[in-house]
């Protein structure tokens, strides 16, 4: 028995010495709100969850050994909080892979995120602040050919919840980097890459009416070219025929195009892009809904706001058309000048619009009817409806070691029936100005104070004017990091303006958030708005509650 | 007794083991993931090194106040802190498609003097055991993680020069 445990001992410690690369990773977050009845935020209770305490939680490993690694996630819900995707719902372990990545190749098998270009036509990602994970669960090869070529195979199947899509995904793409076959682009500062990619979909179908088509293919170019500063990046997909409950069931192949334009030098940045997309939603299962099963990911050219008030007006991609841009440009006035004082002062400027595309009857006289070609459509033509005008300017300086300001102003047209009703634009536009588009003035004022003692206080003062929808809103907001551990958070949202008499109500939350290294627990009590809430340009809805929220994460 | 002895001696050596393994399992440098630079040329993470000299490595998001204002609060002090400890900062994003292209005109913007990169399929990110951002880590000459934080509160940017002139100057980190 001595010798086995002296055996095991010197096994794992020549292993442990052995290798110097190896470490193990864990994240862990756990979730928990226990709800309280508000009868003045949700008189008929439909709000109210049954189980009254809802939490929810996961916990990722990573272990990587030098070329080797492997990872597993579990994940627990008992049951699903509000305004997450209701699908998710027990436990299990819903990611695990092992990956070698050896000489010129790197193999995963088991789950894995990938993306190709922009990921117009292929993206599987995951974003756990919105309950959204669509995995894939098979192999991923990438190698590289040498020359600058790195190609990559995906094949599989997408998460759904605690299972997977019935649908196959095959993917390929190459990419190729220039400068390593003509180094002298580098002497002159150019960098330039191409790419090209080619998904395609497998889903047996059974319509006793309609063609519909098992395989569907999608194929994507691309190119980047960065010379001095000056960045231009553009990518341009199509897919073919896709009937889908998105679309509605038409035949018309989708195609998407987004282009981008950027300069960069110290003090200065300036962005223009522009986007057209036309019937683009691919997903592995054909009559899909909500977010499930997307294989694509149609990034929103929009600034996502990140401060209250603001972001209660988001702006998501339609997918079955759009058309629009977005010009950004910020500057900092230098250090030490006149304008710019001791620290220099931050100026932005952004802009950005989206309408529906043009959509014209076919030739038989109809409009969006299933089983037909759909519509025809101008590429350079904007459709009539208005889904989205944002324009919102920014200054803030530091004016001493005590304190900093951030004024920001914002000018929204939105579109309230299609981006927050969900209505399509072919209804639109068969019944023209049936539509709302809410025209909102925002400003939000931000300071920080340093206090005594290395405590700091951090306020902001919004106000949000709006003709109709949510109505007039005002909020207040102070932060006081006590200690660099322990921060109390009071914010206050009156929806003063609101149309409806019985919702003129505040918003009130408390939060006491404690820190340690990687590890952050926050409690939080009070009310929470109806809304849409985003991450990185995806939004999901969340209905009002009240209650008291505790929250845990942290990373080994 | 012997039963007692046994279990004692299984104890001490399940110690030693565990010694043994978070000894070496501590971590060396950044991980193997695939990351871009502002250029869009793809680069291994772990080929990110600061020649025996401590190094901060942030996550960071275009979107995400808390990170901009770390990372700006940090940048006073970064200057001064370069040239006498050779720190160097290395501030990846993890900007996603949506975002991404504003990240270089973004970075100008704010003249920045860090060595930025994207992380936008969140490889280096899962490899770190990153949750949310900010997260910011200090890693030692050696490599090895002495310090991180898994947020931003005002004030920090001092706590963080200190340990790094600390690390500079041979002293141990708490």
């Amino acid at each position: 028995m001595k010798k086995l445990l002296l055996f095991a001992l010197c096994v794992c410690t020549w292993s442990a010495w052995g290798q110097q690369q190896s470490t193990l990773r864990a994240i862990l977050q756990s979730d928990a709100q226990w709800y309280l009845r508000d009868e003045v935020l949700d008189p008929s209770g439909e709000f109210y969850p049954d189980e009254r305490l809802l939490g929810q939680g996961f916990a990722l490993f990573t272990y990587t050994d030098g070329d080797f690694s492997a990872g597993m996630r579990y994940e627990n819900y008992q049951n699903v909080m509000l305004g997450f995707p209701p699908g998710f719902r027990g436990e299990g372990i819903s990611y695990r892979y092992a990956r070698l990545n050896r000489d010129r190749w790197n193999i995963t098998v088991g789950n894995f995120y990938e993306q190709f270009g922009s990921g117009l036509i292929f993206r599987s990602y995951e974003e756990r602040g919105l309950g959204l994970d669509n995995a894939m669960d098979g192999v991923r090869i990438i190698t590289d050919l040498g020359h600058g070529l790195t190609v990559k195979g995906v094949l599989g199947r997408q998460r759904l919840y605690f299972g997977k899509g019935e649908g196959i995904v095959r993917g390929l793409d190459a990419e190729w980097s220039i400068n390593d076959v003509l180094p002298v682009l580098s002497a002159q500062q150019i960098y330039a890459t191409l790419g090209a990619s080619f998904v395609s979909k497998f889903q047996k179908s059974f319509d006793p009416i309609l063609n519909l088509p098992n395989n569907v293919g999608a194929w994507a170019t691309r190119a980047s070219v960065n010379f001095k500063g000056f960045a231009w990046n553009t990518e341009y997909a199509y897919k073919i025929n896709d009937p889908s409950y998105d679309n509605g069931y038409i035949y018309r192949p989708g195609t998407a195009f987004l282009s981008t334009v950027s300069y960069s030098k110290k003090g200065l940045g300036i962005l223009a892009s522009v986007k057209r997309i036309d019937n683009m939603s691919f997903r592995s299962n054909r009559d899909g809904q909500q977010f499930d099963l997307f294989i694509n990911f149609l990034p929103p050219t929009t600034k996502p706001h990140t401060y209250a008030l603001p972001a209660l007006y988001p702006y998501a991609t339609q997918v079955n058309g759009e058309m629009g841009g977005q010009f950004e440009i910020n500057y900092m006035i230098p250090r030490g000048s006149k304008w710019g004082g001791k620290y220099g002062t931050q100026l932005s400027l952004n802009a950005s619009m989206a309408n529906s595309i043009d959509k014209g009857y076919l030739e038989d006289g109809t409009r969006g009817e299933k089983g037909t070609q759909g519509y025809t459509s101008n590429p350079f033509s904007f459709g009539p409806i208005v889904y989205f005008r944002d324009v919102n300017a920014s200054v803030a300086r530091k004016f001493s070691k005590k304190f900093k300001s951030h004024l920001t102003l914002f000018n929204f047209q939105y579109n309230k029936t299609v981006l927050n009703d969900g209505v399509g634009d072919i209804t639109l536009l068969e019944a023209p100005g049936t539509d709302s588009v809410i025209h909102v003035q925002a400003i939000v004022w931000e300071n920080q104070f340093t206090l005594p003692k290395g405590q700091t206080l951090r306020t902001e003062f919004q106000w949000a004017l709006a003709d109709g929808f949510r109505g007039d809103m005002a909020m207040g907001l102070a932060e006081w990091t006590i200690s660099p551990d322990l921060t109390l958070a009071v914010q206050d949202i009156y929806n003063y303006g609101h149309p409806s008499e019985s919702r003129r109500i505040h918003y009130p939350i408390v939060s006491l958030i404690h820190f340690n290294g990687p590890t952050r627990v926050q409690i939080g009590y009070g009310r929470q708005q109806e809304g849409i809430f985003c991450v990185g340009g995806v939004c999901r809805v969340v209905p009002p509650s009240s209650g008291l929220s505790f929250s845990l994460t942290t990373s080994l | 007794m012997l039963s007692g002895f046994f279990f004692s001696f299984m104890k001490y050596l399940i110690h030693l083991l565990t010694l043994f393994i978070t000894v070496t399992l501590s971590a060396q440098g950044l991980p193997n993931a695939e990351i871009q630079n502002l250029q869009g040329q793809t680069l291994d993470a772990s080929s990110l090194q600061n020649e025996g000299h401590p190094m901060i490595v942030s996550f960071w998001a275009t979107w995400c106040k808390p990170c901009i204002s770390e990372l700006n609060a940090f940048h006073d002090y970064y200057l001064d802190l370069e040239e006498e400890t050779g720190v160097k900062v290395i501030a990846i994003s993890i900007d996603d498609p949506r975002t991404m292209s504003k990240v270089a005109p973004f970075v100008a913007g704010q003249a920045w003097d860090y060595s930025v990169y994207l992380d936008p399929n969140s490889n280096l990110r899962r490899a770190m055991g990153v949750n949310n951002v900010p997260h910011t880590f200090l890693f030692d000459g050696d490599g090895k993680i002495v310090w991180q934080a898994n947020k931003y509160v005002p004030g920090e940017e001092v706590e963080l020069a200190h340990k790094v002139e600390a690390l500079a100057a041979g002293q141990p980190i708490e």
